[in-house]
């Protein structure tokens, strides 16, 4: 994978150390490291070559502390002027007008369908309104059906005219159907559309022309790469909108294309999508936006991973079986299980700011656990659960089951007892003492 | 030459229309760099980068290609402007890596049956790829099954529906939320017993992030496995034009779930440009096999490493 700037930084300046200043030289060594970053991130190359530029005359004849290395301060700039670059103050949605009405348009593929049931899931339940959600893509095959099972989940009506295919009409007679109906919000689903195709774009314009929307929304893969700057500039040239909601930010593309829009339409990045449940919205932050482009450790995310996988009744029930010193193999086998689902090791170490580094010439080895479920897997349900009982003729048994050699196996149940005295500690006198203790 | 007997001119034409701005764009840096000069000098070179990398092939790509074409630059002394593109088309067609039976038809299949596993992120395209597949079988007289594994997004079970309807083919399907892997067994037991000869199988887009769902691919893959053990079934990682440097991690975790053997690019008929896909080609030696241009039936073609870099550079 793509390795973070901070260490290619770190390689650059190794030659120059010593200076106080930043200087025309090693500026211009760094930001050839910074530029590739931001390409490998997928930010447009123009923009990339722009943004550097502007970096270096910030970067130039600045002081540097004496607790900082050149290095350092070079990534924070990058990263402040990034964030700067995607914030500014933060744009809520246009709500004015009765009904308010919302206009959603992108690509094929981006995500505009669900996000409109995300919006109107948000709408209703968070903020108390009444959505009505309209489905004018009259072109894809169950495109409709696919809105109206969203609307379905959610208990929000989906205003639809099967026999139709007039996406203006359509959109036109839902809004009288919402005021009908007493619906504030309407929340325009449209067919996917590239931007050279001059009548889908004629189209698009001719819904925004009829309707007014308050709010235009452009919907956009934060997958895309170098053509984010074209399709954007495209779709803002004709329709204007309001601002912009990148999706698939739960899977693990850098999202360079985050900052091409940013720079060549100048509009606000609204909301993210980080899911495919109807919850899964959030409003955009720049900052970690910044950190995801420039691969520097993601806490936040690596929090957010854990939670997701972690089970709140299964957790209580652990803490219980650690109190009364119950804590078995079948538990640690559990865990393992919970840890295997956040994803491969080193990606998620790689999380954690600082061991990317570390860890980058470290094979962790992802079947790790291997050796460790084969072991526990062999034992009976006693065993697992009274530990103390594995004598002799019990792991010659296991040794044979699970194809491990006995030392592995002597190894794991001093790690295992080990472990258990450890949690009796912590549940008895907290974490703070129980580290004090080990030191 | 050879390989144009291939591509019938009509198909040639949708390529060529389809891949206009590409062409257009990177030739025209190109040239503009070129022009009033007779010989390869740094700022061609900067321009070529900058069309390569504006093309989404990467800076690593790049760099290799620049790197190839100085090489022959310094071994030729002497490399004239117009000799230039055809270099560059041979270094790019060399990266792409070569299809088993290069040339062979999409209608020549290579088990009976035929089974298409079809795999990919969400919102790329997969079940538009697999309408317009099952198009190009049935045109050739193969009976093609489709299975609609794709048991999670709402109305994708319905939206492969009216593919089969509009190609004429069975489609296989439970209902929403049902297990994808019991939908694939169903359809390779009724494609079997009917005597099929394709059988393609559409499954829930899943970013190649979420270990769960990538784990329900390899299940799936297993199931065909042990009702066909003595098939190796095509796996077919469908990537969406208009990605980024991301489809890297997307061809190498859906390869380590799924053993993918052949690359699809759709939405090749905007302006993005699929550069990735040369290094994704050349790194991990999967050809690319077909290329989307277009939301019509027909809008499916098959991939031919020629076409497609020349179709990048040609000044026609």
């Amino acid at each position: 994978m793509f390795e973070n700037l901070s260490e290619r930084l770190e390689r650059s300046f190794k030659i120059l150390k010593g200076q106080g200043k930043i200087t025309e030289i090693n500026v211009a060594e760094t930001l050839k490291d910074v530029r590739k970053a931001l390409l490998d991130a997928d930010v447009n190359y123009k923009t990339a070559k722009s943004f550097t530029d502007e970096v270096k005359d910030k970067a130039l004849g600045m002081n540097v502390l004496t607790a900082i290395k050149p290095n350092e301060l070079m990534v924070k700039i990058v990263h402040d002027e990034l964030a700067a670059l995607m914030g500014g103050e933060h744009a809520e949605i246009n709500l004015k007008g009765s009904p308010s009405v919302i206009l959603m348009s992108g690509l094929q593929g981006s995500g505009k369908t669900t996000f409109s049931g995300k919006l109107a899931n948000m709408f209703k339940s968070k903020r108390g309104r009444h959505p009505l959600l309209v489905a004018c893509d009259v072109y894809r095959p169950a495109a409709i059906e696919q809105l109206k099972t969203l609307g379905g989940q959610i208990n929000v009506p989906v205003y639809t005219e099967e026999d139709n295919n007039n996406p203006v009409q359509i959109a036109e007679n839902a809004i009288k159907h919402a005021k009908k109906n007493g619906n504030d919000i309407v929340i325009i689903d449209t067919a996917g559309r590239l931007a050279v195709d001059e009548q889908m774009m004629t189209e698009i314009a001719n819904i925004k022309k009829a309707v007014s929307p308050h709010e235009i929304l452009f919907v956009v893969d934060s997958m895309t790469g170098q053509d984010a700057v074209n399709t954007a500039k495209a779709f803002n040239d004709r329709l204007d909108f309001d601002g912009v909601v990148l999706t698939k930010l739960d899977g693990d593309t850098r999202g360079g294309a985050a900052i091409s829009i940013r720079s060549v339409v100048n509009k606000p990045i609204k909301f993210v999508g980080i899911g495919e449940k109807l919850d899964a919205i959030d409003v955009f932050y720049p900052k970690r936006m910044a950190d995801r482009i420039l691969g520097m450790g993601d806490i936040v995310s690596l929090v957010e991973k854990a939670q997701e996988q972690y089970d709140e009744a299964e957790a209580r029930k652990l803490s219980k079986k650690i109190a009364k010193n119950q804590f078995g193999f079948d538990d640690f086998y559990k865990q393992i299980q919970q840890i295997k689902k956040m994803g491969n090791l080193k990606d998620l170490a790689a999380m954690i700011p600082g061991v990317g580094k570390a860890i980058k010439d470290v094979d962790i080895d992802d079947k790790a656990f291997v050796g460790i479920e084969a072991i526990i897997q062999s034992m009976t349900p006693y065993e697992r659960s009274n530990p103390h009982v594995l004598n002799g003729s019990r792991k010659a048994r296991i040794q044979k089951g699970s194809g491990r050699d006995i030392q592995e196996i002597n190894r794991l149940i001093k790690q295992f007892e080990a472990m258990q005295k450890m949690m009796k500690t912590v549940q008895n006198q907290g974490l703070k003492q129980a580290f004090k203790k080990r030191r | 030459m050879a390989f144009f007997n291939f591509f019938s001119k009509k198909d040639k034409e949708v390529l060529d229309s389809g891949l206009t701005k590409t062409k257009t764009s990177i030739f025209d840096k190109i040239s503009r760099a070129i022009s009033g000069k007779s010989k390869v000098d740094e700022e061609i070179l900067d321009n070529i980068e900058e069309a390569l990398i504006s093309s989404d092939v990467g800076v690593n790509t790049t760099l290799k290609i620049i790197e190839r074409l100085e090489q022959r630059i310094a071994r030729d002394k002497y490399v004239s402007t117009e000799e230039l593109h055809s270099i560059l088309n041979q270094e790019i067609v060399a990266l792409l890596a070569e299809q088993p039976q290069q040339n062979s038809s999409f209608e020549n299949i290579s088990s009976k049956p035929y089974i298409i596993l079809v795999v990919g992120v969400n919102g790329v395209g997969k079940t538009t790829t697999i309408g317009k597949l099952a198009n190009r079988f049935k045109k050739a007289g193969q009976k093609v099954y489709l299975g609609a594994a794709d048991t999670f997004r709402a109305a994708a079970i319905e939206q492969l529906t009216v593919w089969g309807q509009r190609v004429d083919a069975p489609v296989i399907k439970h209902k929403m939320g049902a297990d994808p892997a019991s939908v694939v067994f169903d359809t390779l037991s009724s494609a079997k017993a009917n005597d099929a000869d394709v059988i393609i199988i559409d499954t829930a887009g899943r970013l190649h992030n979420k270990v769960n769902l990538m784990n329900e691919l390899t299940k799936i893959r297993g199931v065909i496995t042990k009702i066909y053990p003595d098939i190796e079934p095509e796996v077919l990682l469908v990537l969406d034009g208009s990605t980024g440097q991301n489809a890297y991690e997307q061809a190498r975790q859906f390869s380590q779930a799924t053993q993918v053997t052949a690359l699809a690019m759709t939405k090749l008929d905007g302006t993005a440009r699929g550069g990735v896909v040369i290094g994704i080609s050349d790194q991990m030696q999967i050809p690319v096999k077909y290329i989307g241009l277009g939301e019509g039936i027909d809008d499916l073609q098959v991939f031919n490493r020629e076409e497609f870099v020349k179709s990048l550079f040609d000044n026609n």
